[in-house]
């Protein structure tokens, strides 16, 4: 068995003593729910931000639509883990997992027919795309009911607080995946337009998606989301053990990508596309992974979100909110896993936690003059991000030890040129 | 169609041997709007070919190379590679096919490593999925290194290997060129399109990129197409020339044929040049 790099030791060991302490903190009421509550929204911000930096930082697409993808995973998990302990029904868990698997697999159908269909134009095959996604949810929904009282009698046989924990993963996990199909059918039209349009349409998602929230009592007929009065009643169960766990795993998943051949195929398109396409690189499938990817991350943040908060409501999905991990992001450093990691810490903390106590009674409007001026000299200062091009050990790229011998001599000195 | 081929491949080359036919251009046409910057273009290229395409500004020529590579769409006309029409497959699959090129004004990936750049064109034969890279498996492990080895071998055989750490945009003109190339040549082609590879380069640095053309082509097994405005290295590298002029075809034949032929310099140099070589050509053979 072959121990891992330093690097990576250092890396777990010191990821797993600070959530140990920081849950010691909590645990012994050292941390107050104030500053408890603090350090587990600036994980969820660390999630998004970390999906946004791969599409805007690696992928070089502008997208602000990743607010309307945490507003899906918020109350998509919120509607689940609510049914299940307001209302003692595993419904929504039981039909949103089924709509989310058969949804998946008529995209790969769909994917796989488009394939032996050459030269369809994109429209034609969103729209069968869309006959995909609609005949899934209707399968869904139909063998879902069949299902739900069963699935509702297993969960109720557990003890109360494990069948809520497992309610609340999967839940969270639904709920990402939920968002990232929502991605992949809403990527596959406009990741064809260039850069600045693509960041309009995307800012028009989350601006559609907060009327939709709005609305979600009467146009969507979801009584328990209570439409812009807001949805109350969500059991809060983030706690800070569950953030850490999703925020390494997703840190980790991050790191594996980058290092690997699809992390510098996606890398390569944000560097140069023409050069990228005609180094064999498949360029609109490199953007829509990446996409899918980062609308992933946004959900299970917002899913995480909606059980630490226990409130949501429509107006924190605004769309001038999806600005806050574009922030993040330049603020840590374009492109730098660290710099998103540390700055969304420091973000929450800074202007919800530190500011808030600083300011005097009234003048908490204030932050909104302060951020924008650090954030002024920051570019000033450091126009590569806090961290620049560092990264902390086991997320940094390690060069491969240089090879000697091969190519003869006299091939390298005929090939030498200058 | 099929009789077509064997008559083709029956013919031979300029050069003289039985070769077969890689890239088969037929009647190719583009209009960008009322412009029609390619007129009924026609070239054969046989395996092993040095092959140049020259011609004033704005002849088409890198209109030529993008049709081929498929970043333009084909207007009208036939692109056949290895037996199969280009026209209509996206520009990453012609890669894969097998056809890689290089850009007029250098196109690396600028803000990653050297070595990166390399490894980017071996991402089609990676020999891993999208799984095996989230979660660094085992077969990620095994074919990362064996990737970054060859990248690494192939790097030292353009006298890179020292480099490998440094971003690309850092390297001076000469070795950004070089880079390219190699870059180009790690997507395995069999047939490599060269744009003006010599654009900006001293004396010296075009003497080494012309004995690097040369060694490419025999170490690789490759068949060459090259673009390029310094007469020095079209003469010196190129086996046979296509001339083109306003989008049209004026001339053909190798070096020595192209340099004698009125049409080609009227093109160039106008129809007083033209004249004005005329008569200097006629005085040599009346003092000889």
């Amino acid at each position: 068995m072959k121990l891992p790099q330093r690097s990576t030791m250092i890396f777990f060991g010191a990821y797993i003593l600070i959530t140990v302490l920081v849950q010691a903190l909590i645990s012994f009421g050292i941390l107050n729910a104030f500053w408890s509550t603090l350090l587990r929204l600036g994980a969820v911000y660390a999630i998004v931000s970390l999906g946004l930096n791969l599409i805007y930082g690696f992928n070089g697409q502008f997208s602000l639509g990743q607010w309307g993808f945490y507003a899906i995973g918020a109350y998509v998990a919120a509607d689940m883990t609510f049914r299940w302990t307001q209302q003692g029904s595993a419904s929504g868990l039981v039909i949103l997992l089924l709509v989310v698997l058969l949804v998946g697999v008529s995209f790969l159908g769909v994917s796989w027919v488009l394939k032996r269909i050459p030269g369809l134009d994109p429209l034609s095959a969103f729209a069968l795309y869309l006959v995909g996604v609609f005949a899934a949810a209707f399968l869904a929904i139909m063998l879902g009911r069949v299902l739900i009282d069963p699935a509702s009698s297993i969960l109720k046989s557990m003890p109360d607080a494990l069948a809520t924990q497992i309610v609340f993963f999967l839940a969270v996990l639904i709920a990402g995946v939920f968002a990232a199909e929502v991605s992949y059918l809403f990527g596959l039209p406009i990741l064809t337009l260039g850069s600045d349009y693509f960041g309009i349409a995307t800012l028009g998602f989350t601006i559609i998606v907060k009327v939709l929230l709005d609305n979600s009592d009467t146009m969507l007929g979801f009584e328990e989301m209570k439409g812009a009065r807001g949805m109350i009643g969500i059991p809060k169960i983030g706690s800070w053990l569950w953030v850490a766990i999703f925020l390494l795993v997703v840190l980790i998943v991050t790191r594996n990508l980058l290092q690997s051949s699809h992390g510098r195929a996606i890398v390569s398109v944000r560097e140069d596309e023409l050069a990228a396409k005609a180094m064999g690189i498949d360029v609109a499938n490199q953007k829509i992974i990446t996409f899918v990817i980062g609308s992933l991350f946004a959900g299970l943040a917002g899913a995480l979100y909606a059980h630490i908060n226990g409130f949501l409501h429509p107006n924190t999905f605004n769309f001038i909110k999806s600005f806050d991990p574009m922030i993040i992001i330049v603020f840590g450093g374009l492109g730098s896993v660290s710099g998103t990691l540390v700055v969304s810490f420091i973000w929450i903390l800074v202007l919800e936690g530190l500011l808030r106590q600083v300011l005097p009674e009234g003048f908490e409007t204030w932050r909104f003059v302060v951020y924008p001026l650090l954030l002024l000299i920051m570019m000033l200062l450091r126009p590569k991000g806090l961290m620049g091009g560092t990264e902390l050990p086991y997320l940094r790229q390690i060069l491969p030890p240089l090879r000697k011998k091969e190519a003869k001599p006299e091939e390298v000195a005929k090939a030498g040129g200058d | 169609m099929l009789d077509q081929q064997v008559k083709l491949e029956s013919a031979s080359s300029p050069s003289g041997t039985q070769k077969p036919i890689v890239l088969d251009i037929q009647g190719l046409n583009k209009n960008f709007g009322g412009l029609r910057a390619v007129k009924d273009f026609d070239q054969t290229i046989w395996k092993g070919d040095l092959a140049g395409l020259i011609g004033p500004n704005g002849a088409g020529k890198t209109t030529v190379f993008n049709l081929i590579t498929g970043l333009y769409t084909v207007t009208s006309g036939k692109i056949i590679f290895k037996d199969t029409d280009l026209v209509g497959i996206q520009p990453f699959e012609i890669t894969r096919m097998g056809i890689a090129s290089t850009f007029q004004n250098i196109r690396l990936f600028p803000n990653l490593s050297v070595l990166d750049n390399v490894r980017i064109a071996y991402h089609p034969h990676a020999g891993y999925n999208f799984f095996d890279s989230v979660l660094h498996t085992q077969r990620y492990q095994g074919m990362e290194k064996e990737l970054t080895e060859k990248a690494q071998d192939f790097l030292s055989v353009f006298n890179l290997q020292d480099r490998q750490g440094e971003t690309a945009r850092n390297l001076p003109y000469g070795e950004q060129r070089r880079l390219e190339i190699a870059r180009a040549l790690a997507a395995e082609p069999e047939l490599l399109l060269l744009d003006e590879p010599a654009a900006g380069m001293n004396p010296r640095e075009v003497a080494g990129l012309m004995e690097l053309i040369h060694f490419i082509r025999e170490r690789f097994n490759l068949t060459i197409l090259l673009i390029e405005h310094q007469m020095r290295v079209v003469m010196g590298v190129c086996e046979h020339i296509t001339v083109m002029d306003f989008g049209e075809v004026i001339a053909r034949g190798n070096p020595e044929e192209i340099q004698n032929n009125p049409t080609v310099i009227e093109a160039y140099l106008g129809r007083g040049a033209a004249a004005l070589s005329q008569r200097l050509s006629e005085k040599r053979s009346n003092v000889a």
